[in-house]
Parts: C-alpha cells; sequence; structure tokens
C-alpha cells in the first residue's frame, strides 16, 4: 500500500528537492508538487546509498519513459543544481504528457472499438469468451482521427521538447567543463605542492 | 532512412500487433462513479494488463534486465555496443554499400584509395546523422516498440555524449571526403547531414513532406560515390540517385504500414496513417519509375542494354508486388512487398555492376569519333 511506498522512498523523497516554480513546458503544470510526490511514491525503489550516479528505472507502464532518480552531491555547484532541477522539470513535464497522452489513446481506441463492432451488431466478446477485436484495416479510421486531433499537441510537445533537450545538453556541457577546469587546477595544486 | 532496421525484428512487431489488440481490458464508456475499491481495481487490471503486454513481447535475455533499476554510469566495455546501436551501424553499412555502388558505376579506371577515402567518409558522415537523430527523438522513440530499446531511451549514454561523438565522427567524415577525395563529395556528405537531422527527423512530425525528403537522403550517398569517383555530378550520377530515390517508397511506403498504430500514437505523420491511399499509389508509381530508370541506364552510357533486359523480371516482380499491395492494401500484401525491395535493390545494383558499359569500349568509341571529325576537317581545309 501507499504505507510501505513511503517508506522505501524516503531517500527518493531526499533526492527530489522540490521547488515550486512554473515549469517550462506550456502544457499547464500547476499542480507540479502534488505531481511529483504520487510520481516519488509510485517508483518503489532507492538508489543504495554508497551510489554517486543517477539511476534509470524500467519504462514507467503509462508513459514508457525511464524515470530517472538524479543524485543530489553534498558539493553540488549551483551551475550542477541548475542542471540537476532542468533534467528534474523535464522529467515531469515528459512523464505528464505522455502518459495523459497513452491514456487518451487507449482510451478512445477502446470507444472506438466499442462502437465499430456495436454498429456491426457484435458484442465485445464472442460465443468462446473471446474478445472481438476490428483488424488493422478497420482501425485506420481511428488512427488517422486520433493522429489529426492531437496535431496542434504534438507541435506544442515537439517545440518545448527541442528547446529542453538542448537547454540540458548545454548545461551538461558547462558542467563537464567546469569539472574538467576545477580537476586541472587542483592537479596543478597537487603537483606544485 | 532509418526505417531500415533488421527485418525480424519487423516480422515479430507485425506479429503482436493482434496479440496486443486482445490483451487490452474493455473500459465501459460509460463512466462509473469511482470508488477506492474500483480504483484500486483499476490500477490492479492495469499492472496485470501491463504484464501480460510484458509477456507478448519478444522473450529476449535483456527483457528481464530490462525491468531492474540501473546505475547511470558509464561502462567501458559496453561502449563499443552502445556506439554501435547510436549510429545505427547497419544502417550506415547499407549506407556506405550503395555509394560504393555509386563509385563502382562510374566510368573511370578503379583507384583504390580513393574508394576506402570515400567509403570511410561517408560511413563516419552517416554515424553522425544517425546519433543526432537519436539525440532529437529520445522521448518518441520510447514510445515506439522498434525503437524503445535504443542507448538514449535506456539512458546508457548521456544526450552530451551523444553529441560529441557525433561531432567526433562528422567533422572528420567531412573533411576527409572534402580534403581526401574533393570538395564536391564533402559538400554532399555534409548536405546529407543537415537534411537528414535537421529537415526529414522534425519533418516526421509535422508534415507527410518528410517521406520525400527521406528518400532524397537515401539517394545521395550512391550520387557521393560517383562524384567521389570522376569529381563532378554527371547524369550518370543523377540516375543512380534516381533509382535509390524510387526505391525508397516501396520499402518504406510497405514498412510504415504495419506501424500505423505506433505513428497515430507516436504523433509522427506519415502518408499510411494520413493519406493511406496516397501511401499505395506512390508506392507503385515508384516501382514502375525503377523499371523506367533501369531503361534509360544504357542511353546514358553507364551500362549496356542487356541491363534493362536482365532488370525487367526483377523490377516487373517488385511492381506486380506494388500492385498487389495498392489493390489489397493489407498486412500481408505490405509485408511482401517490404521483404522483397530487401533483396531487390542489392540485386539490381550487382546486375548493373556486371552490366557496366567497359571503360575500353567507350574509349574506342572516342576514338572512331575522333577520327570521322578530322576527315571531316581535312576534307573542309582547301
Amino acid at each position: 500500500g501507499t504505507g510501505q511506498a513511503k517508506r522505501s522512498s524516503k531517500r527518493g523523497s531526499m533526492l527530489w528537492a522540490l521547488r515550486l516554480r512554473a515549469c517550462a513546458c506550456s502544457q499547464g503544470c500547476t499542480k507540479k508538487a502534488t505531481l511529483k510526490k504520487t510520481y516519488i511514491l509510485g517508483l518503489g525503489f532507492s538508489p543504495p546509498a554508497h551510489s554517486h550516479n543517477d539511476w534509470i528505472g524500467p519504462p514507467d507502464k503509462h508513459s514508457n519513459l525511464r524515470p530517472v532518480i538524479f543524485y543530489v552531491s553534498p558539493e553540488e555547484s549551483p551551475l550542477e543544481r541548475r542542471l540537476r532541477e532542468a533534467r528534474q522539470e523535464a522529467q515531469a513535464c515528459d512523464q505528464r504528457f505522455w502518459a495523459r497522452h497513452n491514456r487518451a489513446f487507449r482510451q478512445e481506441k477502446e470507444e472506438f472499438i466499442y462502437s465499430r463492432l456495436k454498429a456491426k451488431g457484435l458484442k465485445m466478446r464472442d460465443e468462446t469468451g473471446q474478445k472481438a477485436t476490428l483488424n488493422a484495416e478497420e482501425m485506420a479510421d481511428f488512427y488517422k482521427d486520433f493522429l489529426s486531433k492531437n496535431f496542434r499537441k504534438h507541435m506544442q510537445y515537439n517545440r518545448d521538447w527541442y528547446k529542453r533537450n538542448f537547454t540540458i545538453t548545454y548545461l551538461m556541457g558547462q558542467v563537464a567543463l567546469a569539472r574538467a577546469l576545477r580537476w586541472l587546477r587542483w592537479k596543478k595544486k597537487n603537483v606544485g605542492s | 532512412s532509418d526505417s531500415v532496421a533488421s527485418p525480424f525484428r519487423e516480422l515479430q512487431q507485425l506479429d503482436q500487433e493482434k496479440k496486443v489488440i486482445h490483451k487490452i481490458r474493455p473500459i465501459s464508456p460509460v463512466h462509473q462513479p469511482l470508488s477506492e475499491t474500483s480504483i484500486r481495481n483499476e490500477v490492479r487490471e492495469m499492472k496485470s494488463a501491463a504484464e501480460t503486454e510484458d509477456s507478448v513481447t519478444p522473450v529476449r535475455a535483456e527483457s528481464k534486465e530490462d525491468r531492474q533499476w540501473k546505475e547511470m554510469k558509464l561502462q567501458l566495455n559496453d561502449l563499443p555496443g552502445i556506439l554501435a546501436r547510436l549510429s545505427k551501424i547497419k544502417l550506415t553499412a547499407l549506407v556506405v554499400s550503395t555509394a560504393s555502388a555509386g563509385f563502382a558505376m562510374a566510368p573511370i579506371p578503379f583507384d583504390l584509395t580513393c574508394f576506402l577515402i570515400a567509403s570511410l567518409g561517408t560511413g563516419l558522415a552517416s554515424c553522425a546523422a544517425n546519433s543526432i537523430n537519436q539525440f532529437f527523438e529520445v522521448p518518441f522513440d520510447s514510445n515506439m516498440n522498434r525503437t524503445k530499446n535504443r542507448p538514449l531511451v535506456r539512458g546508457q549514454i548521456s544526450p552530451l555524449l551523444a553529441v560529441c561523438f557525433a561531432a567526433s565522427c562528422g567533422v572528420p567524415g567531412i573533411a576527409l571526403l572534402t580534403l581526401g577525395v574533393n570538395p564536391l563529395t564533402g559538400a554532399l556528405g555534409a548536405f546529407n547531414i543537415f537534411l537528414y537531422t535537421c529537415c526529414y527527423t522534425p519533418m516526421k512530425r509535422m508534415s507527410i513532406a518528410n517521406t520525400w525528403v527521406g528518400a532524397v537522403v537515401g539517394a545521395i550517398p550512391p550520387v557521393m560515390g560517383w562524384t567521389a569517383a570522376t569529381g563532378s555530378l554527371d547524369a550518370g550520377a543523377l540516375l543512380l540517385g534516381g533509382i535509390l530515390y524510387s526505391w525508397q517508397f516501396p520499402h518504406f511506403n510497405a514498412l510504415s504500414w504495419g506501424l500505423r498504430e505506433d505513428y497515430s500514437r507516436g504523433g509522427y505523420c506519415m502518408m499510411s496513417v494520413t493519406h493511406p491511399g496516397l501511401c499505395r499509389r506512390v508506392a507503385l508509381r515508384h516501382c514502375l519509375a525503377l523499371i523506367g530508370l533501369s531503361a534509360v541506364a544504357p542511353l546514358l552510357d553507364i551500362t549496356t542494354w542487356t541491363f534493362p533486359i536482365i532488370s525487367l523480371p526483377i523490377n516487373l516482380y517488385i511492381s506486380y508486388l506494388g500492385f498487389r499491395f495498392y489493390r489489397d492494401a493489407d498486412r500481408s500484401s505490405s509485408r511482401k512487398l517490404f521483404f522483397c525491395s530487401l533483396w531487390h535493390l542489392p540485386l539490381l545494383l550487382l546486375v548493373m555492376f556486371t552490366c557496366k558499359k567497359s571503360f575500353l569500349e567507350k574509349e574506342d568509341k572516342g576514338d572512331l569519333l575522333g577520327e570521322s571529325h578530322r576527315r571531316a576537317m581535312e576534307i573542309r581545309l582547301p
């Protein structure tokens, strides 16, 4: 139940330093804090204490995206924190979009099958108890309709995704560069002494 | 072009379609009041539905590991495999072989060094383009069965590393083509990378015109092979490009017929979903175009007249399957056409090479013409 999940994800909630700031995506993520909390409780996994890396899990059942638990270093620089938060926000936005979208697809598909079978005078299950289906050609109308209905939504998401992807990759580059310079300085210091 | 994946995976994926439909739990269109117990039941149902869906997917050694949490640390001994999948190494090999075909068909004496440099440069350019394509498509790849095991989707490599890898392949690749072969080939390579990553990839989600752009992307490598050999964009280069361009349509349109559900859900604008009639018409049209293009080859002095004659049965067969796909519009005809396209292209290129007009033959012809010209001039001079 939810009690168990809470215990195991205690570290999980520590890793998700929640900041109530407006999400960069245009999906209207107003319920950001609540969304993240319920998402954490569902993960049911916490990385080992000694690990200094991020952990990636199996694909989510609704969004098909793999959740990542981000490692928060005690010596996290402001730049590194910006990167981690950008990745967390992006993950939340993507999760919300695809979970909602895939659920809508499944539901609308079922409704379509139901209505088509009804029109044909068939039931959802035949005499042997097997679920009646429509073949790919009959489903084609649904696929075409669903795609055109969601076209604008996808355009919006594409723009957001490209922006987020570039920002995160650029931040990763900055962090990598900063770390490399730090390491060089440390080496110089050690060689000097 | 990124449709060329393992044909066996395609088969499995196409077979699964029916099974997955069977496993979906019925959701009543009449909305019942949601109580605590009904929510819990729904969650349990969805969990078991997802599990049965999982059991239907091909049981590979990876699938069980897939359900575990993994540390996102780059494993150096996994890196070659990861980079191979990131660069779509099999597709790259196909691209390099079409470029080699272009090189081989060019009417010049064979230069091994130039050939190797051109092949390597083309291969590196293809790796770069494929890596950037995957970098742009992570959430979409996650949601399609065909692409959900790619390295960026699984977090085996960071996006930063993917971009660095693409740059470290693309820059030397184009440099190799520009400096080691000729600037024209380098320019074509750079243009193709741009076309694939910045035009085709975003267009897949915007308009069905992406298929035509993708066909051009597939047509450019043999043109590059030809320009690498001759240094110029002759009619022969364009003919070879034209053959590859036309081939893309029966190949991709047939493949996309079986992926309509994934395309619809993933938001991909493909003819097979939005304009199914056009999809089949275009595939048939281009099968017939292949017959015409094969007939043009001897007119451009690339092959002898044996080529259109020998290739006619091959081209007629794919056209026949194209016609069946056009008429029947079902999964079996689309699969037949797709699998035919897989052996049709290498066979056609092989036949083309064996019917290639000998370089010496052309020289003799040239001499004869030169002689008659000289004689004509002698007569004119007082």
